[in-house]
């Protein structure tokens, strides 16, 4: 007989691997970066791809570098390139999205010791960064639809989000359907709700994401917002369709190694994401708060971890406590 | 009553629907001294003794224990010491098959008319639970607790093994016989079978057989894994729940395979004691899989040369693929706990790669415990950590291993985190 193989149970695995739940939220991006093409034009996918490709090769140049494992094959660099790029204006500079896939991938990232290491999103760090040191071209916004329209028009729009802020009527801009669809100004990943929702669907039935986060994150929003403005669907609305929110409900908030792991812990994070967006939004000179909201809640998930630990099945622990308060009392 | 957390897991049952068949009887048989949790027996044969089926090899003073006999008729050939899947070397009988069949000559039904009469009869009869995990059936039964329910676990829970499921469909009968009689004997006033939705020809059969019995009742289980798992089925079939350290009997349970069951009333009916079982023979390598009855202490070699493979296994799994061991050796000999023994080829070692956090065993532990948190605890030999996550509820089920997509061992290292924090609580 041959040689036999010996391990510890169990011996038969499930087929998810860290590939290919980083495969399914490619597959839960493509729309959204069809839609961008379609709106933004063939810009929006040569960014897109230039990010996934400077992410792929700062993390592979840091893998060799550092002597470490090789870890591109887990695909998530491609992941943080994509959602990179979803967060950025189309007509940004290139070198500034190079910059910004080094501070993603280099400093968040593998510097803390790579995929699942890190305490921040990646790329919703970056975002920051580039935000606060290129604030001008990281809030210039093209205006949707143009290279369809080969017109004379302004080039560039202000985000609904601003417009709201500014205290305009947004209705006559954009209608809800405009909205929806994604044709308006903004990031060029974020605009197109449906496309992200399609994604979001497809994250859900994969078993990747789960629905708290996402319901509970976006659901905050919408009920502080009625709140707020008197029971206006129509602003609630407009308020939950712009600015990053729904992206980063769906693919940056339900990043795995950046929120806490329980469930319990996921809805504390969400409804904290929710509340600070909210707060941002309506209080801060900011006109979008949803990058910031994760921000704070990646640096509170250790916190919020340790004390959504669930007790164990039939566990005896408070009267150990108890006992060993006793002792040392 | 709230849900704990369970997996999905691959189906596997070629095996279900086969009849058991019986395998061409060894040449030699090797009967460990151990094949139970607790002391290990002593051999009372000698070197060149002729045994006859049935008849008393080795036994124990200590009251954890049970007795074991000889499986086929024959000569000791010799006693020696054997390693275990469990890397435990126990003193072993091997003894030459002279395939003549001879039954010992004392067996005769035993007398049980009286609660100690029965257990001291299950003693002798070298009963051990036979679901896996070992337990001597008469310690069982000789609780002190007042028991309530007598909960007989046919959840049969993992992939490939269907030596269960084929006792519910062939033996059915007797299983019910003995459940009835253990009632009885114990005074012990509702029964309750938990058979998992999955085998529905099981749950019909034993439904409509139980019309007899007024106590007795079937439940069907929910498809999810553990549920075969004993503080799982007890959460299931009664809704108690056993705090750490607690026996099934501190919350008035008593949790019986259903296999168990029916051995113990055919002991009583014939007074042949457990030197047969049946087990499910399955695996990648096996063209025609199906469960047959094995005399305990059939050498592995023999059931691969019995069994019809494709190609020779690189590994063999004695038990479920889910808790079950890899064995080393292909000399191993069969224990009464294997209910199954699954020959893979084409092997391919796993490559573990790092933890995302995506929380996936913790969404999978029915105990509510944190893998991935044990995980990092061990790793840095936290002792106290370790004890405050509760390492010690870990049942080792397998289910956090499974669903981890970075295919790390979780639950190898809670085993492994479970010793290490033995041995530093003893410092």
């Amino acid at each position: 007989m041959n040689k036999l193989f010996v391990e510890a149970s169990p011996h038969i695995r499930s087929s998810r691997t860290t590939q290919n739940i980083m495969l399914d939220v490619v597959i839960a991006l493509c729309p959204a970066l069809i839609a961008a093409t379609i709106i933004f034009g063939i810009k929006a996918l040569v960014l897109t791809v230039i990010c996934c490709a400077c992410c792929v090769v700062f993390e592979l140049l840091f893998n060799i570098i550092a002597k470490k494992e090789r870890t591109i094959s887990d695909m998530s660099a491609v992941v943080t390139g994509m959602l990179l790029s979803f967060n950025l204006p189309v007509d940004l500079p290139i070198y500034m999205a190079v910059i910004g896939c080094f501070i993603a991938i280099v400093i968040v990232k593998c510097l803390f010791g790579g995929i699942g290491q890190n305490f921040a999103n990646p790329a919703i760090t970056a975002r920051i960064a580039l935000m606060l040191s290129f604030t001008a071209a990281m809030t210039t916004w093209a205006a949707p639809l143009a290279s369809w329209k080969n017109s004379v028009d302004a080039t560039t729009v202000a985000t609904p989000l601003a417009m709201m802020a500014g205290g305009e009527d947004i209705t006559g801009t954009y209608s809800l359907l405009d909205m929806f669809l994604g044709l308006r100004g903004g990031c060029l990943g974020e605009t197109c709700i449906l496309a992200l929702l399609i994604g979001g669907i497809y994250l859900l039935a994969r078993g990747v994401i789960r629905f708290e986060t996402p319901v509970c994150f976006i659901g905050t929003v919408a009920v502080l917002t009625l709140l707020k403005n008197g029971f206006d669907f129509t602003n609630m609305l407009y308020q939950l369709m712009s600015g990053g929110l729904v992206l980063g409900a769906v693919f940056m908030a339900t990043d795995y190694s950046t929120t806490p792991v329980t469930t319990k812990g996921k809805i504390i994070f969400a409804v904290g994401c929710g509340l600070i967006t909210f707060g941002i939004r309506q209080f801060a000179t900011m006109p979008e708060g949803v990058s910031f909201s994760i921000l704070v809640m990646n640096c509170l998930t250790p916190m919020i971890d340790r004390f959504t630990v669930p007790k164990p099945l039939g566990a005896l622990v408070p009267e150990k406590k108890k006992k060993e308060g006793e002792k040392n009392g | 009553m709230s849900k704990l957390h369970s997996v999905k897991l691959p189906h596997f049952s070629a095996s279900a629907e086969e009849t058991t068949r019986k395998i061409p009887s060894p040449e030699e048989v090797a009967i460990s001294m151990a094949q139970h949790i607790g002391a290990p027996c002593t051999p009372c044969v000698e070197v060149g003794d002729y045994v006859k089926v049935g008849q008393k090899i080795g036994d124990s003073e200590a009251f954890m224990s049970a007795p074991v006999h000889a499986s086929v008729s024959g000569t000791v050939k010799e006693i020696k010491d054997v390693m275990n899947v469990g890397g435990r070397l126990c003193k072993t009988v091997v003894i030459t098959n002279d395939n003549k069949n001879e039954m010992y000559e004392n067996i005769k039904p035993p007398k049980a008319d009286t609660k100690e009469d029965f257990i001291k009869a299950v003693r002798e009869s070298g009963a051990v639970g036979l679901g896996g995990a070992g337990f001597p059936t008469h310690v069982k039964l000789a609780t002190k607790d007042k028991i309530d329910y007598l909960l007989l676990n046919g959840a049969e829970c993992e992939p490939y093994i269907t030596s269960d499921y084929r006792e519910l469909m062939e033996n059915s009968d007797d299983v019910l016989a003995g459940i009835d009689l253990i009632m009885k004997m114990l005074e012990i006033p509702q029964a309750i079978i938990g058979i998992e939705e999955d085998k529905p020809k099981a749950i019909a059969k034993l439904t409509e057989l139980c019309a007899k019995y007024k106590n007795i009742s079937v439940k069907k289980l929910p498809g999810a894994y553990p549920q075969g798992a004993e503080k799982v089925l007890i959460h299931s079939l009664t809704g108690r729940v056993v705090k750490e350290g607690m026996l099934p009997s501190n919350v008035g349970c008593m949790v019986m395979n259903v296999s168990t069951a029916g051995f113990i009333y055919s002991y009583i009916q014939t007074g042949v004691p457990l030197v047969k079982r049946r087990i499910t023979i399955d695996g990648n390598v096996v063209s025609s899989p199906g469960n047959f009855f094995v005399p305990i202490g059939t050498l592995l070699h023999s059931v691969v040369g019995f069994a019809d493979v494709k190609k020779q296994p690189d590994r063999i799994v004695l038990g479920g693929p889910m808790m079950g061991n890899c064995a080393f050796d292909p000399d191993t000999p069969l224990a009464k706990t294997n209910n199954a023994v699954l020959l893979f080829a084409d092997t391919v070692e796993r490559k573990t790669t790092a933890c995302i956090r995506c929380g996936r065993c913790v969404r999978a532990c029915s105990l509510n415990l944190m893998p991935t948190e044990l995980e990092s605890a061990y790793d840095a030999r936290d002792a106290e950590a370790l004890e405050r996550l509760k390492v010690n509820l870990c049942m080792n089920c397998g289910a956090c291993s499974f669903v981890c997509p970075a295919k790390r061992n979780l639950a190898e290292k809670n085993q492994l985190a479970k010793d290490f924090l033995r041995q530093a609580k003893a410092k």
